[in-house]
């Protein structure tokens, strides 16, 4: 017998008719609940955002070592940055900083117990998709003009 | 752990289509979730054709006329048809709600019922309830209290007390909320889940209650209370306009007031 791991398991052991034993499927979750719903879409893109700028900071941090390594190494990481790749890669990166910074204040109001009914949840979040547009789009014209 | 995919054993295949009766003037498909243990089987999906013309307006009333006329084995459970027992709460067209309090007219296209999600299974819309029942007794749900009540009387409450559990006592247990919830889907062994906190909640906010400390402690857990991420699929689907996730939230709160 394997260990159980998960207490659930415990009610997937279901009964026949004629009383010997049956595995019970597990109902659909994903499969069918409408995850577009402003609710978990926003949830999951503050964590996706969260990781993206992980990996933001990995680069960052590579073009910091690179310019005090040497010329050869800094050469290639600006080339890198130059790149279409790399210019994609900066600006999924802004859109994704921002993104999870707006979602992060709105999480800090949660935190101190506002902005629960649901009306306000829908308005926060549609500042918090609006913020993150507006915010891209000045970082850019900053960095551009 | 989560698992993103469906087990082997429970992937939905196709199933069989009741055609509507000739005549039939005003046609509904309803695609209904059906497994019977006896079969053997992965569970699939049937369709009724219902004449809504001859139907009662809420999805409860679409069920009952097909268990009575069409299909006597599709298996659900109801009861007061008036959204105050909670038997009948299912995920119909995406969200989770009580299938006597969701107007047919509501859903665009067909209607899609389902178990309520990420559950065992009994048969067809049947959940297995019992590691919630359990979790649900393991914030005991009633009053505690060392101080014994007044001869001959109540223990009384101001009018303020009492209404800070207005929004908490309506709660019928349907736990639409906390199959909803992701992080319930994934953590459910260990969280507790929207249903429950607000249970323990509504005990915690009670003025008559002496072991609010103690509730607390028991909460005072990385899975048990953490796990909520604030997502508010909860309060989005509550078919009662209630609000778990502003109860949990309280709770987050009181956890650190009472650090001083």
């Amino acid at each position: 017998m394997a260990r159980i791991k998960d207490a659930r398991e415990a009610a997937m052991i279901g009964r026949r008719s004629d009383g010997t034993l049956t595995r019970r499927p597990l109902s659909p979750h994903l499969q069918v609940y409408d995850m577009m719903q402003m609710t978990s879409l926003l949830s999951i893109l503050h964590r996706i955002s969260g990781v993206v700028w992980c990996g933001g900071l990995l680069l960052f941090s590579w073009w910091l070592i690179a310019a005090g390594t040497g010329q050869g190494a800094f050469g290639m990481a600006q080339w890198f940055f130059g790149s279409f790749l790399g210019w994609v890669a900066l600006f999924g990166l802004t859109v994704a900083a921002w993104y999870h910074t707006c979602a992060g204040i709105r999480h800090l109001f949660w935190d101190a117990g506002r902005g629960f009914a649901m009306e306000d949840a829908y308005r926060s979040g549609r500042l918090v998709v609006i913020g993150t547009a507006v915010l891209t789009v000045l970082t850019w014209l900053l960095i551009l003009v | 752990m989560a698992t993103f995919t469906l087990p082997k054993n429970s992937t939905v295949g196709a199933g069989k289509t009741h055609k509507a009766p000739a005549g039939a003037k005003q046609v509904k498909n309803f695609k209904i979730y059906r497994w019977d243990p006896d079969s053997g089987e992965n569970p699939r999906q049937d369709t009724y054709e219902i004449d809504l013309e001859q139907c009662g307006p809420m999805v409860l009333d679409a069920l009952i006329k097909i268990k009575n006329e069409v299909d006597s084995t599709l298996t659900f459970r109801r009861s007061c048809r008036e959204g105050i027992c909670g038997s009948c709460s299912m995920n119909i067209d995406g969200l989770n709600t009580l299938a006597c309090l969701k107007p047919i007219e509501e859903v665009k296209g067909d209607v899609r019922i389902n178990p309520l999600p990420h559950m065992p299974v009994v048969k067809d819309l049947v959940p297995d309830l019992s590691q919630i029942y359990a979790q649900l007794r393991s914030v005991e749900p009633w009053l505690k209290s060392d101080t014994p009540p007044p001869p001959d009387a109540e223990r009384l409450q101001s009018k303020e007390e009492r209404a800070k559990l207005d929004g908490l006592w309506e709660c019928i247990l349907c736990f639409c909320c906390s199959t909803s919830c992701p992080s319930y889907w994934w953590n459910g062994d260990r969280y507790l889940g929207p249903a429950v906190l607000l249970q323990a909640y509504r005990w915690i906010a009670d003025s008559r209650d002496e072991a609010t400390g103690e509730r607390l402690d028991n909460l005072e857990d990385p899975f048990r209370l953490y796990r909520c991420h604030t997502i508010m699929n909860c309060t989005r689907t509550c078919p009662k306009g209630l609000n778990p996730a502003q109860a949990i939230g309280e709770i987050k709160k009181l956890m650190v007031e009472r650090q001083g």
